[in-house]
């Protein structure tokens, strides 16, 4: 990890753009990336920057022609008409709520302590038949989640879990790329830390816990993330058939369902589901970053 | 056999030989590693029943008729002949499928590490400011179907509203509803959504490239910063390269929800039908199993087999 010889070299002025005495780059050549960027940015960010004005318009604004993507008279009129409608649900929206909670809970931390306790002896420990486990990981980010799940359903009813909260949990656990990225991660600690803790008598699960896991923080964030992202747009309609178990995502669908006269709180809707993953990026992107500097495939 | 020579051998002095050779044994590798074994047992166990299990099922099934009432039928080839001769759906979805991989699969790929490439000449909140603002198309759930207010039908749309103010249309194009549009307009719609995991990666691997190559490459008479590109940085992020393609591809070939949303579901003469999308007409519509392990199984040997053909072509870079 070349960062952290860096640390003790004194450390540059910080910029925000290269100049152009450093090597090989050259003033023009910095103004063309830095135009293409802009546009491609601005790109990139349009529809975004919609979704985040269309939840303040005021309807009359929303059906507008021409159409403007920015709001003229902000108003919060949308999501408070989100929450009358939300009140007005069947089943109580905290439900839904507490629902999303136990779901993507459940299986961001089993998923991260499910995944790391796999990716530890995968990274560090030499045992049989570890090799063919761990390319059989690689393999299954090969391919999407759609080609199992058909299979899947059949297993999930056979196992009789099927309209439980552990339909959308187990199988979750199992993503292969969280091991995958865990597994790299730790493969990076260097084995005198294990090894010292083992002469001081140490078990494997001691090492574990007290050891390894402090050491791989922004790894387990980085899970708990993707985990997330993973889950959140999930409305778990093809497992769960209870109203009282659906997450917060399926009555979100429900209200956007309701067409033009909804369309105040749709665009309500879109922001928070946007809103949130975005946000907890935000928080651990540094920790995201540190975690996938370790991504890459060796084959 | 194996419980007799281990006895002999503590019977007698334990030689270095006989100790090497008790080592070197399999089943006393994987007693000694009981606890690795506890430790990957959790994840595995989950892992078979929700991914091994399914592909073996997957291809078992597709080989027989199957609606989960009935006991699964063996039907031989039937399912894979029908698709092939007498599915047009799946003809027309495949072929859909194929092109927007064909595009969206190398053009992401390009587009994430071109972006990632830039985004690394800058520092500090610039920087995260600017990974946040590509990254988080990739995030933002299914908000996507924000775009179904710019690609709307009628004159409220914003494209049909630039372009009408722009003087370049006369009327509203009903964009998503016309055979021609459809795929081009997904084609957009994907790109922008595409660069996730693998960009982030190739932002991460920018940054661990020794410094110091640089400048031996700027001795050796590299000369710009295309040429340090291809020269210096690449090979040495080939790693990330590998990764990014494995997430780039396995994500153009599995694109349905963006199609369902936009272009609706049947789209306009199956204009956006990707497999995906007929995979999941079968399996949870019409619960024909057999049939759509077929569909899964051919999906699963296209994402696999690409897949592996390209980490065989990435292996070349900078040799």
């Amino acid at each position: 990890m070349a960062r952290h010889n860096d640390e003790y070299i004194v450390k540059p002025k910080r910029r925000l753009f290269k100049r152009a005495k450093k090597l090989n780059r050259s003033m023009a050549g910095n103004t063309m990336l830095f135009v293409v960027m802009i546009i491609c940015g601005l790109a990139m960010v349009v529809p975004l920057v919609m979704v985040i004005n269309n939840c303040l318009k005021p309807l009359d604004e929303l059906f507008q022609f021409p159409p403007r993507i920015f709001v003229k008279n902000p108003t919060l009129e949308n999501f408070s008409d989100l929450f009358t409608l939300m009140n007005d649900s069947w089943v109580p929206f905290s439900r839904y709520m507490l629902n999303t909670v136990i779901i993507t809970g459940g299986g961001m931390i089993g998923h991260v302590i499910i995944a790391s306790l796999a990716a530890y002896p995968l990274a560090k420990h030499n045992f049989p038949g570890k090799k063919i486990l761990f390319s059989m990981v690689v393999l299954s980010m090969m391919f999407s989640w759609q080609v199992t799940q058909t299979p899947q359903y059949m297993i999930i009813s056979w196992l009789h879990i099927n309209n439980t909260y552990f339909a959308l949990i187990l199988p979750a656990c199992a993503f292969g790329m969280g091991l995958y990225l865990m597994k790299q991660f730790m493969e990076q600690l260097p084995d005198s830390l294990m090894e010292s803790a083992r002469l001081d008598g140490a078990n494997e699960w001691k090492i574990f816990w007290n050891i390894v896991m402090p050491n791989v923080k922004p790894a387990w964030l980085t899970l708990a993330i993707f985990q997330f992202q993973q889950m959140w747009g999930n409305s778990g309609s093809t497992f769960l058939r209870d109203e009282q178990l659906k997450p917060l995502q399926y009555a979100l669908n429900q209200i956007v369902a309701g067409g033009p006269a909804r369309a105040g709180a749709a665009a309500a809707v879109t922001f928070i589901i946007a809103a949130v993953p975005i946000t907890f990026f935000l928080i651990c992107q540094k920790n995201v970053l540190e975690t996938m500097t370790s991504s890459g495939m060796k084959d | 056999m194996s419980k007799n020579s281990e006895k002999a051998v503590s019977g007698e002095m334990l030689t270095a030989e006989a100790i090497a050779r008790k080592t070197g044994k399999l089943s006393y590798r994987i007693k000694k590693n009981k606890a690795s074994y506890f430790m990957i047992a959790p994840y595995f166990i989950l892992f078979f029943f929700f991914t091994i299990l399914p592909v073996i099922m997957s291809i078992g099934f597709s080989f027989t008729y199957y609606n989960m009432l009935e006991m699964p039928e063996f039907v031989g080839w039937k399912n894979y002949v029908k698709l092939f001769l007498e599915d047009d759906i799946f003809l027309t979805s495949l072929k859909n499928t194929l092109i927007l991989a064909i595009v969206t699969g190398p053009v992401s790929y390009f587009m994430c590490l071109l972006f990632a490439w830039i985004i690394n000449e800058f520092h500090g909140w610039l920087r995260a400011f600017l990974t946040l603002i590509f990254y988080a198309p990739s995030i933002c759930g299914n908000a996507y179907v924000v775009w179904n207010l710019i690609l709307s039908g009628d004159r409220y749309g914003y494209l049909n509203g630039f372009l009408m103010k722009l003087g370049l249309l006369d009327e509203a194009q009903v964009w998503m509803k016309t055979e021609s549009y459809v795929l081009p307009m997904l084609i957009v719609v994907q790109l922008w959504l595409s660069l996730g995991t693998g960009f982030l990666s190739f932002i991460a691997g920018l940054q661990t490239v020794d410094k110091s190559l640089y400048e031996a490459a700027a001795l050796d008479g590299v000369k710009n910063r295309w040429q340090e590109l291809w020269y210096v940085t690449l090979p040495s992020m080939k790693p990330q390269l590998m990764f990014g393609a494995v997430m780039q591809i396995t994500q153009s070939f599995a694109i349905a929800d963006v199609s369902l949303n936009l272009a609706g579901n049947p789209s306009v003469n199956y204009a956006g039908a990707t497999v995906v999308t007929h995979l999941l007409d079968y399996g949870t519509v019409r619960f024909e199993m057999g049939y759509a392990s077929a569909i899964a199984t051919i999906l699963f040997l296209l994402m696999i087999g690409s897949n592996k053909l390209v980490q065989k072509l990435l292996g070349r870079v900078g040799e």
